[in-house]
């Protein structure tokens, strides 16, 4: 196959935001490479199946779920510590403001439910609408919706509850306020 | 039990600054990966694939 260059740009164009997107469903960057790269090969073995003229980036973000829903699911027990490993690659950008922020953003986004932090991510990160967004999930756009406004419902959630540690209840209670029995 | 009323007046106002705050940490988020552009061993492939003749397994 040769493939035509104004399609291979728009592959290429395509790699920075799906590199992103693997980070955050994989929580890995090594693992997110090897997905992007395992996406690649699928897309472009299959490049004529891609009607030019329609969305690339779709396309390729579909191919990129669907190969870590059927493969990278399988080892699921690593994936679960996707929030120690942001951790990690976190150290590598000390200079960066607002890291213990964005730490702890990270922290609740860990926290959601994959189907939810998908869907945030892809229409609030990525940019695409509920109607892309639903065709990469195989899904109603009533249920990318529905996704999207829990996530963001939950993450305030979380996020209000930790910057009560500045200025409100001591630890105690806030572990009764928020029914918890720890302390 | 004062406080309950204080509490949620708060809570309320934190909700709608985390909110609002949620896109922009998500966009920054992304966009460091973003900026990152396309990695070398990446284009490489991309390169390589578009070039060769026969398919991938």
């Amino acid at each position: 196959m040769t493939l035509d260059p104004a399609i291979r740009d728009q592959v290429l164009a395509t790699v920075p935001s799906l590199r992103a997107f693997a980070i955050s469903l994989c929580g890995n960057i090594d693992r997110a490479d090897d997905l992007v790269q395992e996406t690649l090969l699928r897309a472009l073995a299959h490049i004529d199946s891609f009607q030019p003229g329609t969305n690339m980036p779709a396309w390729l973000f579909t191919i990129l779920r669907n190969l870590f829903r059927s493969e990278y699911r399988k080892r699921r027990r690593e994936v679960e510590d996707a929030d120690g490993r942001y951790a990690e690659t976190l150290k590598s950008h000390p200079e960066q403001t607002g890291r213990v922020e964005f730490n702890e953003f990270r922290a609740a986004l860990a926290k959601l439910p994959s189907d939810q932090r998908e869907a945030l991510i892809l229409v609030g990160a990525s940019g695409f609408s509920y109607e892309d967004a639903a065709s990469i999930c195989g899904c109603a756009v009533g249920t990318i919706k529905s996704r999207v406004n829990r996530a963001r419902t939950r993450l305030a959630d979380l996020l209000a509850i930790d910057s009560l540690d500045d200025f409100g209840p001591d630890r105690t209670t806030r572990a009764v306020l928020a029914g918890g029995g720890r302390n | 039990m004062g406080k309950p009323i204080t509490q949620r007046k708060s809570e309320v106002r934190l909700g709608r600054e985390v909110q609002a705050r949620i896109g922009q940490q998500l966009r920054a988020m992304y966009d460091e990966v973003v900026n990152q552009g396309v990695p070398q061993h990446i284009a490489d492939l991309v390169r390589r694939l578009s070039d060769q003749d026969d398919g991938v397994a």
